[in-house]
């Protein structure tokens, strides 16, 4: 199981680094002379060359990225264009609340989306079953940010119950903090439940018309215990994996849940970047969520003989 | 399961189904996906039809009348420099639709033409993959945003933007198909009775690759809908210049507590749209698959 562990992060290399080579080509492409911008306005030709010099910026292409990596690997992102400041502190910076929102919304998405595909593929055909599948096409169709100013404008300006946007730590009490999260988890997460609904149902439909479940039937099983402990359990191997490629669209998600929400994390620390074209917090960004997908997938597949013991490593 | 193997009746060859009659059949047992249809035909009409639709310039900033209400004049009401809403939403139906059906058909062009040569060629396959799995482990919108933060924004870049981000999946999809494909006894002819591989790839693998290709393709339609929406919202995707449903939106923003029917129409004309994709993608993909179409 170790190896296995280690073989299978050791095959996140390659991948990571392609993503590494993507980003730090999108540096080298980027427009905009960096040395120009940290010599400023009544700098010369001269000042400009010799900075440019000091940063390796006339270094070829492989040699600024092997330079680039080697810092990458001391937890180096670079600094920001706009403040000056490194990109590593301005992220950690806005860590918390992007993960409080995304870990709220995966938790709840998945809690509510995996009983709801239970039940509707228990009862397949029925009328829940078809109001949970409508939903969920519907879930997939309405853009995170039209569905977060549909809940606005009917929870928070119509009838007032809920805040408009804004963001409460929990350190500052769990009451203000559950106020401010209702309405972007319920938004970020109805495309990402919609998908693990689907799946679970799907994969619940192909266990239920197993031999084994009938016979879990035949000898007397409450109905219950058969499809949580038969059939769920052998149906989990696709929800788990669903559950892992549904991230993506948290992270895309909460960059646009954030801007709605006024929420100050590094979904919003993206758009700000992008309005100031600052490019080595877009960099940082990307390489970091990317790595989180990735990483977040390998626990995915390790996780799999937990649910069926066949499956070893 | 057990599955009773039925032989089927002798059919009367000249009346052999095409897969296009059978498609055809199976829609219209599918009502959902005519609906989809219907509302994505009247969707392309409205985009066409745009200046005859009782629509004024989409752009015209009049002060005098700002943030009406919707009337009888302003349909949808104005916005917060007094363009009429009503025409910048149609007008916007004409971005949603173009990123969606170029970006569609732009990525799976690409992605068909690099999974055939990947299926095919050991060599390739293993670089090229590498690179999908690199590309495919950044999130699509983000990838997106990474891409159009080098370029300025205009329509042709979103698209190009989308369209990359959307090009792995459909390498993935090709490339199974084709692995699957080349191991048929009648490729194993084929290569066996010396065809050249730009044939074999032309007669015998692409014409198995457009039924599934063209259910994914309507998915990235929809889905490049809402990327474009995404884009356009924060602020990186099509020009303010261009009325497109993210536009209007982002624009709108600020004024959620105030003017909150601003927001909500081109929401809703996006919304719909892209569920009527959705809607004949799924009714194309059960009339394509009966396996899937059973469970899903």
């Amino acid at each position: 199981m170790l190896s296995y562990a280690l073989r299978r992060l050791a095959a996140t290399i390659p991948v990571m680094g392609v993503v590494a080579l993507f980003v730090f080509s999108l540096l080298y492409l980027a427009p905009g002379d960096p040395a120009a911008v940290i010599a400023g306005d009544i700098a010369t030709e001269e000042d400009i060359a010799r900075i440019r010099a000091r940063l390796g910026l006339d270094e070829p292409y492989l040699v600024r990225f092997g330079t680039w990596l080697w810092a990458l690997l001391h937890g180096d992102l670079g600094t920001s264009i706009f403040t000056g400041l490194p990109v590593t502190t301005l992220i950690g910076q806005r860590v918390e609340p992007t993960l409080a929102l995304t870990l709220c919304t995966l938790v709840v998405a998945v809690a509510l989306a995996v009983p709801l595909g239970v039940i509707a593929a228990a009862r397949a055909g029925s009328f829940l079953d078809r109001v949970v599948m409508a939903v969920s096409v519907l879930g997939f169709s309405v853009p995170v940010f039209v569905l977060a100013y549909g809940l606005v404008l009917l929870f928070a300006v119509e009838l007032e119950w809920l805040p408009v946007q804004g963001y409460s730590s929990i350190t500052k009490g769990l009451g203000p903090f559950v106020q401010h999260m209702i309405l972007p988890s319920v938004a970020l997460g109805i495309t990402y439940m919609a998908l693990i609904a689907r799946i679970t149902r799907a994969s619940m439909l192909d266990v239920l018309a197993q031999d084994y479940v009938r016979t879990a039937h035949a000898k007397g099983l409450a109905p219950s215990a058969v499809l949580i402990q038969h059939a769920l359990k052998n149906a989990a191997v696709p929800i788990v994996t669903i559950i892992g490629i549904g991230v993506a669209l948290l992270i895309g998600g909460v960059v646009v849940t954030e801007t709605v929400f006024a929420i100050p994390g590094i979904g919003r620390l993206t758009v700000d970047a992008i309005l100031r074209r600052d490019y080595p917090i877009i960099q940082g960004v990307t390489l970091l969520f990317s790595a989180v997908y990735v990483l977040v997938n390998l626990l995915v597949d390790l996780s799999y003989p937990l649910f069926d013991p066949r499956i070893r490593y | 399961m057990t599955t009773v193997a039925i032989v089927p009746p002798a059919a009367d060859l000249s009346a052999a189904p095409t897969m296009w009659g059978w498609v055809g059949g199976t829609l219209r047992r599918h009502p959902t996906a005519i609906a989809g249809g219907i509302v994505l035909l009247l969707m392309v009409a409205v985009a066409v039809l745009a200046p005859w639709l009782g629509t004024g310039d989409p752009l015209a900033v009049i002060p005098t009348r700002r943030l009406k209400p919707p009337s009888a004049q302003f349909w949808f009401g104005t916005d917060m420099l007094g363009r009429d809403v009503y025409s910048r939403v149609i007008y916007g139906s004409r971005v949603s639709l173009t990123v969606g059906l170029s970006v569609a058909v732009i990525a799976t062009t690409i992605g068909l033409a690099i999974g055939l040569v990947t299926g095919f060629l050991r060599r390739v396959d293993a670089i090229v993959m590498r690179v999908m799995d690199g590309l495919m482990s950044i999130p699509p919108v983000l990838l997106a945003i990474a891409l159009i933060a080098l370029t300025k924004a205009s329509l042709g870049n979103v698209v190009f933007a989308i369209a990359v981000s959307e090009v792995p999946r459909v390498v993935r999809l090709v490339r199974s198909l084709v692995l699957t494909l080349r191991e048929q006894p009648y490729v194993e002819a084929a290569i066996a009775s010396g065809t050249r591989l730009p044939l074999i790839l032309i007669r015998h693998i692409l014409p198995n690759t457009t039924a599934p290709l063209l259910v994914q393709a309507t998915y990235i339609c929809a889905s490049a809908m809402i990327t474009e929406a995404i884009l356009s919202f924060i602020g990186a995707g099509t020009p303010p210049d261009i009325p497109s449903w993210g536009n209007i939106m982002a624009e709108s923003r600020s004024l959620i507590q105030i003017a909150g029917t601003l927001l909500l129409f081109p929401g809703i004309f996006l919304s719909l749209t892209v569920l009527s994709v959705n809607l004949l993608g799924d009714g194309m993909r059960d009339a394509l698959d009966p396996r899937l179409a059973r469970r899903m």
